[in-house]
């Protein structure tokens, strides 16, 4: 699993204010020019290929989406890159939960880095930030994607059925929080709601992700072997800071899968009108809307997450589960209870509920209207990465906000990859012998070890290419051919 | 099992019976705590919220 993020981004001081060079200035202000030179390797790529069959190309856009722009690959697997005017980061494949929260605050730890380096290089007055959040608070929306290895031979029809009123609901543990709401169903009646990216889902099912924004995204670009795999490629998710929210989201949403691909799930749990309901929920930090199912049923989005934990306990029960998904299932039990009982319990643990007693506080304190600016601001600083200034990490400084994982595994991530994934030997292959790296991307490392051809080592089985099995062949090799020689013995 | 569903229609119930309100009060903090976070996100705070927040335009992404 992994999450590719874009990041709001705004040049202060620049009266031409330019979101690529911006962003490129970022990427290139903070990459080693040792990493800099190697080549993302896009032969593989295909984002118009839909898992539904058939190919759309209405209009889309998709293909015009890195094209010549900065793109680099991190010797911790990560990709670093400029994508549709937003610096954007890809962490390296991770294989549980809690690895992936390491991973995505090492991805903001670098971001806040290239903040911090692009400053040197600006004039005085001039200044880069950049925020961890999914809007602009005027009709523009920005992702933070999750990406699940799959089984191929999962039919696309029952992950959508099983997984949209999970995708609908999970909002309530997920949700980054937003002052106001926007787009075509903006009400000024709306003084807060719980996720960012509520405002923006249009239709059911669909392979666009700039505009008619689909629930379940149908891109079917693998980065694997295709016959064995799909990546589930999901656009509904809010960026988080909090790294409870982002546990929850990326543990739950795994052990939903795995449910999923076991064809366990024979409930019928499809909601009436989910785009609707996707509204309904996030406009209501109550917790307590109802929303119709299609047999019938009125149920609030706590209720339906309780029916999903209770088939994740039953799934489990007879499973040898691992720490991490124990973890996941006392966090998506304890969070139901509370948010059943009164949400605001949860305002140390979830991004929309700390954001919510920040704002709510401050607009108590000042004596002001829910449309004043100023919460606006407080909502969009929560969101700064940078730790001396985002409202987000003056809070967990104070202790107001709970954490799950150490600064020190944190900072460790930046440079080194997870052990247990194919990332491993991307990112060893980038801090070792970048000289001898001509190109990457998520399935292929390619190496220029000075024999008449380039060698490509293909990586299509994503938990291949550990620590266990290449990290010996690393420590021992003295270059890139010598690695290569000894991959093959 | 027939109790793991008994607990879950409990669960949906109870949750289900209030009608949607306002955002809820944070009132479980102490009042210092909150004083406490009001005066940081203070410090903090960029100038000029009105200016800031009307300049922070991003092209749609994804």
């Amino acid at each position: 699993m992994g999450i590719e993020t874009e990041y709001g981004i705004i040049s202060k001081g620049d009266e031409e204010h330019n979101p690529i060079f911006a962003s490129s200035l970022l990427i290139n202000s903070y990459v080693s020019p040792r990493l800099k030179r190697v080549r993302w390797d896009y032969e593989e790529e295909t984002p118009l290929r839909d898992a539904r069959g058939t190919f759309e190309r209405t209009g889309l856009d998709l293909l015009e989406d890195d094209g010549g722009l900065v793109s680099v690959i991190l010797e911790n697997g990560a990709r670093y890159y400029v994508d549709h005017a937003h610096p954007e980061y890809s962490t390296p494949e991770c294989s549980n939960a809690r690895d992936l929260v390491i991973h995505d605050k090492a991805g903001e730890r670098i971001l806040a880095g290239s903040v911090e380096a692009a400053g040197r290089s600006l004039p005085p007055r001039n200044r880069i930030l950049v925020y961890k959040n999914n809007s602009d608070g005027k009709g523009n929306s920005y992702g933070c994607h999750e990406n699940y290895l799959m089984s191929r031979s999962t039919p696309f029809l029952s992950i959508v059925t099983t997984l949209t009123p999970f995708f609908v609901t999970r909002q309530i543990f997920t949700g980054a929080g937003k002052v106001g709401s926007e787009g075509a169903s903006a009400s000024k009646d709306i003084p807060y709601q719980i996720s960012q990216r509520a405002d923006f889902f249009e239709v059911e099912v669909g392979l666009e992700t700039t505009f008619r924004r689909p629930l379940i995204n149908t891109r079917d670009e693998p980065h694997a072997d295709a016959d064995k795999y799909r990546r589930l490629h999901v656009i509904i998710g809010d960026a988080n800071m909090s790294e409870i929210s982002t546990f929850l989201k990326v543990g739950t949403t795994a052990i939903v899968l795995s449910m999923i691909e076991d064809n366990f799930i024979t409930a019928d749990l499809r909601i009436s009108e989910p785009v609707a309901a996707l509204r309904t929920i996030s406009r209501d930090p109550t917790c307590k809307a109802k929303i119709e199912l299609e047999d019938g049923r009125k149920v609030t989005a706590v209720g339906l997450q309780w029916e999903y934990y209770d088939w994740a306990r039953k799934y489990l029960a007879d499973q040898d589960v691992n720490e991490v998904t124990a973890q996941v299932m006392a966090r998506w039990e304890q969070t139901l209870t509370a948010l059943e009982s009164d949400p605001m319990q949860l305002d140390r643990q979830l991004d929309w509920v700390a954001k919510l007693r920040a704002v709510d506080g401050y607009r108590e304190r000042h004596h002001l209207n829910w449309n004043d600016p100023k919460l606006a601001l407080v909502d969009l600083q929560y969101h700064d990465i940078r730790m001396d200034k985002g409202v987000y990490y003056k809070m967990v400084e104070t202790g107001q906000i709970e954490t799950l994982v150490s600064e020190d595994e944190i900072q460790a991530a930046i440079v080194n990859p997870p052990a247990d994934t194919r990332a491993y030997f991307r990112g060893r292959s980038l801090g070792r012998f970048s000289s001898q790296v001509t190109a990457a991307s998520w399935d292929a490392v390619i190496f220029d070890t000075g024999a008449d051809s380039l060698q490509k080592v293909p990586m299509m089985e994503p938990l291949k290419g550990t620590k266990a099995t290449t990290g010996a062949l690393f420590d021992a090799a003295t270059d890139a051919a010598d690695l290569l020689r000894r991959l093959q013995s | 099992m027939a109790e793991d569903q008994k607990r879950v229609r409990r669960r949906t119930e109870q949750s289900a019976d209030a009608e949607v309100e306002a955002p809820p009060k944070s009132v479980r903090r102490s009042t210092e705590e909150t004083d406490k976070l009001i005066s940081e996100i203070d410090e903090v705070l960029e100038e000029n919220a009105e200016e800031f927040v009307r300049s922070y335009v991003q092209k749609g992404g994804e």
